[in-house]
C-alpha cells in the first residue's frame, strides 16, 4: 500500500510541480491550498506525510505544525517544513514546533525526493 | 473704686506667674526640649511689638483722628506679608554670624566695626528711652487711675517725691524683673527662651482683656457695632472720625505705614524676638500670616471703644487713652477694670523686658566693652573669668536705661499723647534702614557710608522731632518751634528750609531719610570697600545662597590652641569653653584641643564663640589680642569671594550640563529606538524579498529539474511545465522591476519627468493597456470622465502606471460572473479625483491600511492568494504622494472595493507665471 502524502502551499505552480515529483515517486498526493484547509485535509485523509508550506493564507504552517502536534492521534504523522523564508530563527521554530524536517525554498528536486524517502522509510 | 492692696497683690501674682513660665521655658531648655520650639509661639512672641501703646493709645489716637491709628498696624502687616524673603535673609545672618543685636548686625556687616555698633547703640538708647518712659507713664497712670476712681489724677512728671512717686517703683520692680529673666546666665547665642515663651503668654493674655473690655462695650454698654455707629454718626462731633478726610492725612498715612514697618523690622526688641530668638526659618511661614491675624483682633475693637467712651463721657474731659479702664469702671465692673489693669501691664512688661534686654546687650558687647577692653589692664591680665563682668554690665544697662526712661517721664513725661512719644521712637530706629537694608543687598557700602548716613539721619532727627519735644516740655524756649532757632525761619525744625505742609512725623522722615540715604550711599562710594568690609558684604549679601565661603577662609595667621580656649573662658566661663572646644574637638576628631596649633577652621570657631557673648566687633578685636594674625590684602580677599563664586557659577554650571546630559542621553535613546526600528523594518523588508523572489524561483529550479532528470517526459506536460516557468520568469522579471522601482522613489532617486498632464488622457490611455485584461477576464467597464479638466503638473507616465495598477487590481478581484468596474474622473476642491470601484469581495476595515505596506496584501480574507507582488500600491501610493495627492480606499466587505487618488492643481498664480 502506497504512503499518502498531502502537500499544503498556497503557490499553484509549486503545489504542480511538487504533486508531479510524489506521483512519480508513487504515493497518494492530495493538496490543500491554505493553513485551514491543510488541517481539514490531515483529519480526513491521516496522510503519512505533509510537505507544509510556512506562509500560507488563514492559517501559517507554524500554526498548522502545532495544531497537528498537539494531537496525539497523530503522533506518527511526519511534517517536512518548506519555506520561502530561510532564516535560522525559522528553521529553529519549526523544528521545536516539532516539524521532522526543513527545506528552504528554492529546494533541489532530488533531494526533496530522498528526504521524503528517509522521512517514510 | 479698688483696693490698692488688691491691684498690687494682683499684679504680683501675675507678674508671678509670668516668672514662673519664664522658669520654666528656661528649664525645658535646658534639658533639649524647648518649648518655644513652636511657630505659634514664635508668632505671639512677635505680638510684643503691640505695647501700652496699642493698648491705650489707639483708643487715644482713634478717638482723635477716627481709623488715624490703623497705619501703625498696616505697616507690619504689609512687611510680613510682602517682605519674609527680608526677615528671612535677616535671620539667616544673624544665624551663620552669631548676630547678638541690631547694632551687633550692623556693625559686623561694615567690616565688624565697634565704631559703628556704639555709634548704633546711642541711637537705639536715645530712641528708645522716651518709648520705655511711655510704658513706665503708661502703668503708673492706669495703677492711680484704678485705684484712684472715680477722682482722677493727673499723673504728672512733676509734684512728688521720687520715693512716693508709683512710676519709679514701677521703674525699679520692672528692673530686678528684667534682670531676673535676662540676665540669669550668659547665653552664646544671646537666646532667652523662659523670656519668649512668658511674652508669648503676655500677648494672649493683652489680646484677650482689650477683647473682652472691646466685647463689654459694644454689647453690654450698647446693643453691638450697629448701635454704636449709629449713635455716633448721629453726633456731628463723632462723624468724621469715621472717614480719612483731614488735611495732608495722604502723606501722613504714608509716612507712618513707612515708619510702622521699618519699626517691625528695626525695632530693637523686633529685632530680638524675630530674629536673635528665632528657633527654625520654618516659623516664619506661620508668623507672616498669624501675626498680622493678631494685629487685626486687637484693632478690631479699638474704634467702638473710642466710639463708646465718646458717647458715654461727652463733655466730661476724661482723656481718651484711658476710655479701656475708665469705661469698666464707670460702669461698675471693677474686676474687668482689674483684668485690663493686668492686660495693660502685660503690654508694658513685654515690651519693656525685651526692649530692656536687648538694649542691656547692645550697650554692653557695643559700647562698654569695646571701652574696657581698651584699657590693657583688663583686656589682657585681668581675672581669668570676666562672664561675672559681663553679666554685671547687662544689669547695670538694665537699672540704668529704665531709670533713664523714669527721668525721661520726670522730665518730659507729659508733654504728648501716648502716640506721638511712639512716633518719635519710630522714627529713631527708622535710621538703621538704609544701613540695614543697603548692607544685606549692595556690596559698596562701606563703614564710613553706613557711619556718615546714621550720623546724619540721626542728627535730623533729633533737630526735627527730639529737640521739638523738649521745647514743648519746656527745656527749649517755646520759639524754638515757632520762630526757628535765633529767629531764623529756613531753621524751623517742623518746617526746615521751608518744607511745609506735611505733619511732622512725615516732615521728619522726609529729611532724615534725604539725609540719611544720601549720605551712606555718597561716602560709601567715595572709596572701595576694605578687605574686611568686602568679606563681610559677601557673608551678608549672599547669606541665601547655598555655598558661602565661611569666615574662616578669610582668615591667615596663627594662633595657640591653648590661648584661645583661655580668651573663650574669660567672656564665658571656664565651664562653658570647655564644653564648646569639646564639642569642637568631637566634631573635627582631634585629641587634646588646647596644645595643637590652632588653625583658622578653630580660630573662627572661637570667635563665634565669642561673637555670641561680646558681639561680633569686640570679639574680633579680643581675637586679633591673642593671635598672629597676617592680614589679607583687599585683593587677596576679592580672590578668595571670586573663588568661591566661581565654585558657585562652576556647579551651577555642572548642574546645567548634567540636566543637559540627561536630555541627550534621553534624545539619544529615542534615536536608538527609532534606529532600531528600521531596522526591524528594513530586515522585514529583506526577509519579504526574499520570500517573494524565491516562491518563483522555486517553481522554475523544480520544473527545470525535472524536464532535465527525466527527457522521456510527456509532451503535453512538457509543454505545460515550460509555460509555467516562462510566466514565473515573466513574474520574476516584474518583481525585480518593481522593487528596484520602489527602491528609487524611496531612496530619491527616481527620475521624475514633470510636465503639463491631462489626467483625462491619461485614464484613456491606461484603460486602453489594460482592456485585454478585462477581456480575457469578461469584466464589464464602465467610465464617467468629465470634460474639459485644466491640466495637473505631472510625470505622465508614473500617472499611467498608477491607473493601471488600480484598474489591473480591480480586474482581479471583480467576481468571475457579472464582474464590473466603474472609473470616474472628477473636478472639485481645486483637485483632480480619480475612483475605480470594483464589485468584487471587498477589504476588511483591517485590511485597508495593511494592503499599502511593501508585501501585504489583504490575502486572508480570500480563499486563493492574489497574484501580484504586493508593490504595486505601495508604488503608487509613492507617486501621489510626491505629487502632493493622496491615495486611498474605500470598502465595505462584500459590496466590492474603490480605490480613489486625489491630485491638488496648480495655483493659479503659477498658470499665470507661465
Amino acid at each position: 500500500m502506497s504512503k499518502k502524502i498531502l502537500i499544503a502551499d498556497d503557490e499553484q505552480n509549486i503545489v504542480i510541480s511538487v504533486e508531479f515529483l510524489m506521483r512519480r515517486e508513487g504515493y497518494e498526493v492530495s493538496v490543500a491550498g491554505d493553513g485551514e484547509a491543510a488541517l481539514e485535509r490531515i483529519r480526513a485523509d491521516k496522510p503519512d506525510l505533509v510537505l507544509l508550506d510556512v506562509m500560507m493564507p488563514k492559517k501559517n504552517g507554524f500554526d498548522v505544525c502545532q495544531e497537528v502536534r498537539a494531537d496525539p492521534a497523530f503522533a506518527a504523522m511526519r511534517i517536512l517544513m518548506l519555506t520561502a523564508r530561510g532564516r535560522d530563527t525559522e528553521v529553529a521554530k519549526g523544528l521545536a514546533l516539532g516539524a521532522d524536517g526543513y527545506m528552504t525554498k528554492p529546494f533541489s528536486t532530488k533531494e526533496l525526493v530522498d528526504k521524503v524517502r528517509e522521512l517514510l522509510a | 473704686m479698688l483696693q490698692g492692696s488688691v491691684v498690687v497683690v494682683a499684679s504680683a501674682l501675675y507678674l508671678a506667674l509670668l516668672f514662673a513660665v519664664a522658669y520654666w521655658g528656661d528649664k525645658r531648655a535646658d534639658a533639649g526640649r524647648s518649648v518655644i520650639a513652636n511657630p505659634t509661639i514664635y508668632a505671639l512672641s512677635m505680638a510684643v511689638y503691640c505695647t501700652t501703646w496699642t493698648y491705650y493709645g489707639s483708643v487715644g489716637r482713634a478717638s482723635a483722628m477716627g481709623v488715624g491709628f490703623l497705619p501703625i498696624y498696616l505697616g507690619p502687616t504689609l512687611v510680613m506679608a510682602l517682605g519674609g524673603f527680608l526677615l528671612l535673609k535677616m535671620i539667616r545672618t544673624a544665624k551663620a554670624n552669631r548676630i547678638t543685636s541690631i547694632a551687633d548686625f550692623i556693625a559686623s556687616r561694615y567690616g565688624k566695626s565697634q565704631l559703628l555698633g556704639g555709634l548704633v547703640t546711642i541711637i537705639a538708647v536715645i530712641g528708645i528711652v522716651p518709648y520705655i518712659s511711655l510704658q513706665l507713664k503708661a502703668v503708673a497712670s492706669s495703677y492711680d487711675l484704678i485705684v484712684g476712681y472715680p477722682v482722677l489724677k493727673a499723673v504728672t512728671g512733676g509734684g512728688e517725691p521720687v520715693l512716693a512717686d508709683t512710676t519709679f517703683w514701677i521703674a525699679l520692680i520692672l528692673a530686678a524683673f528684667t534682670i531676673l529673666f535676662g540676665t540669669r546666665h550668659l547665653d552664646a547665642t544671646e537666646r532667652h527662651e523662659g523670656m519668649v515663651a512668658a511674652v508669648a503668654l503676655e500677648s494672649v493674655v493683652k489680646l484677650a482683656a482689650f477683647g473682652a473690655v472691646g466685647l463689654f462695650v459694644t454689647y453690654s454698654l450698647y446693643d453691638g457695632i450697629g448701635d454704636l455707629f449709629a449713635r455716633a454718626l448721629a453726633d456731628p462731633g463723632l462723624q468724621k472720625l469715621m472717614t480719612v478726610s483731614a488735611d495732608g492725612s495722604y502723606s501722613t498715612w504714608f509716612s507712618l505705614t513707612f515708619l510702622a514697618g521699618l519699626a517691625i523690622l528695626f525695632l530693637p526688641r523686633q529685632f530680638q524676638v524675630t530674629v536673635v530668638e528665632n528657633v527654625s526659618e520654618a516659623h516664619l511661614k506661620r508668623a507672616i500670616w498669624l501675626f498680622p491675624l493678631y494685629l487685626f483682633l486687637i484693632n478690631l475693637f479699638v474704634l467702638p471703644i473710642a466710639l463708646g467712651g465718646l458717647l458715654r463721657f461727652a463733655g466730661e474731659g476724661i482723656n481718651a487713652d484711658t476710655f479701656v479702664l475708665t469705661l469698666p469702671m464707670s460702669a461698675g465692673h471693677e474686676l474687668l477694670a482689674l483684668f485690663v489693669f493686668v492686660g495693660g501691664l502685660s503690654a508694658a512688661t513685654g515690651m519693656v523686658i525685651v526692649e530692656t534686654i536687648a538694649l542691656s546687650t547692645m550697650v554692653c558687647n557695643d559700647l562698654v566693652m569695646p571701652l574696657l577692653l581698651r584699657t590693657r589692664a583688663l583686656a589682657l591680665h585681668a581675672e581669668r573669668d570676666l562672664s561675672w563682668l559681663l553679666l554685671a554690665i547687662r544689669r547695670g544697662a538694665i537699672l540704668v536705661i529704665l531709670l533713664l526712661g523714669y527721668l525721661y517721664f520726670r522730665l518730659a513725661g507729659d508733654a504728648y499723647a501716648l502716640v506721638g512719644i511712639g512716633l518719635i521712637s519710630f522714627s529713631a530706629v527708622a535710621q538703621f534702614a538704609p544701613a540695614m537694608i543697603g548692607g544685606m543687598y549692595w556690596r559698596g557700602g562701606t563703614r564710613d557710608g553706613a557711619l556718615a548716613g546714621l550720623l546724619a539721619g540721626f542728627l535730623v532727627w533729633t533737630y526735627t522731632l527730639l529737640l521739638p519735644s523738649f521745647s514743648k516740655s519746656g527745656w527749649l524756649p517755646a520759639n524754638f518751634v515757632s520762630d526757628g532757632p535765633f529767629g531764623i525761619e529756613l531753621l524751623k525744625p517742623h518746617q526746615l528750609f521751608g518744607l511745609s505742609g506735611l505733619d511732622d512725623i512725615s516732615h521728619c522722615l522726609f529729611w532724615s531719610f534725604a539725609a540719611n540715604i544720601g549720605a551712606y550711599v555718597v561716602v560709601s562710594l567715595l572709596r572701595a570697600p576694605t578687605a574686611a568690609e568686602a568679606s563681610q558684604a559677601t557673608q551678608f549679601v549672599d547669606a541665601l545662597k547655598t555655598s558661602r565661603p565661611v569666615g574662616s577662609a578669610l582668615w591667615r595667621g596663627s594662633a595657640d590652641a591653648g590661648e584661645l580656649v583661655a580668651l573663650v573662658g574669660r567672656f564665658l566661663g571656664p565651664a562653658r569653653a570647655e564644653t564648646a572646644f569639646a564639642a569642637y574637638a568631637r566634631r573635627h576628631q582631634l585629641v587634646d584641643i588646647g596644645r595643637a596649633e590652632a588653625d583658622a577652621d578653630l580660630v573662627h570657631y572661637a570667635e563665634s564663640l565669642l561673637a555670641g557673648a561680646i558681639g561680633s566687633a569686640s570679639a574680633r578685636a579680643m581675637v586679633a589680642s591673642v593671635a598672629k594674625e597676617e592680614p589679607l590684602s583687599l585683593a587677596e580677599v576679592m580672590n578668595i569671594l571670586d573663588e568661591a563664586s566661581q565654585l558657585r557659577t562652576y556647579s551651577r554650571e555642572l548642574e546645567r550640563k548634567s540636566k543637559e546630559l540627561e536630555a541627550a542621553t534621553a534624545e539619544l535613546k529615542a534615536a536608538n529606538d527609532r534606529l532600531l526600528e528600521l531596522d526591524r523594518l528594513k530586515d522585514d523588508f529583506m526577509a519579504s524579498v526574499s520570500h517573494e523572489l524565491r516562491t518563483p524561483l522555486t517553481s522554475i529550479r523544480a520544473f527545470s529539474e525535472i524536464l532535465r532528470d527525466d527527457p522521456k517526459t510527456a509532451l503535453q506536460d512538457r509543454e505545460r511545465f515550460l509555460g509555467i516557468i516562462v510566466s514565473e520568469t515573466e513574474r520574476l522579471t516584474r518583481l525585480v522591476n518593481q522593487i528596484l522601482d520602489m527602491a528609487k522613489i524611496e531612496s530619491g532617486n527616481a527620475e521624475w519627468l514633470v510636465e503639463d498632464v491631462d489626467l483625462r488622457a491619461v485614464v484613456e490611455q491606461s484603460v486602453a493597456a489594460t482592456s485585454q485584461l478585462f477581456r480575457d477576464r469578461d469584466v464589464a467597464l464602465t467610465l464617467d470622465l468629465a470634460d474639459a479638466l485644466p491640466v495637473l503638473r505631472a510625470d505622465r507616465d508614473r500617472m499611467m502606471q498608477v491607473v493601471i495598477n488600480l484598474l489591473s487590481n480591480a480586474v482581479k478581484f471583480a467576481p468571475p460572473v457579472a464582474g464590473r468596474v466603474d472609473v470616474r474622473l472628477w473636478h472639485g476642491d481645486g483637485q483632480l479625483h480619480v475612483s475605480v470601484t470594483d464589485n468584487g469581495p471587498g477589504i476588511r476595515a483591517e485590511d485597508q491600511k495593511v494592503i499599502f505596506e511593501r508585501f501585504r496584501q489583504g490575502g486572508d480574507a480570500m480563499t486563493s492568494k492574489p497574484t501580484g507582488t504586493g508593490l504595486g500600491l505601495p508604488i503608487s501610493r509613492k507617486i501621489v504622494e510626491y505629487f502632493g495627492g493622496r491615495l486611498w480606499v474605500e470598502s465595505t466587505p462584500g459590496q466590492g472595493a474603490s480605490f480613489i487618488f486625489s491630485l491638488p492643481l496648480p495655483t493659479t498664480g503659477r498658470e499665470t507665471g507661465e
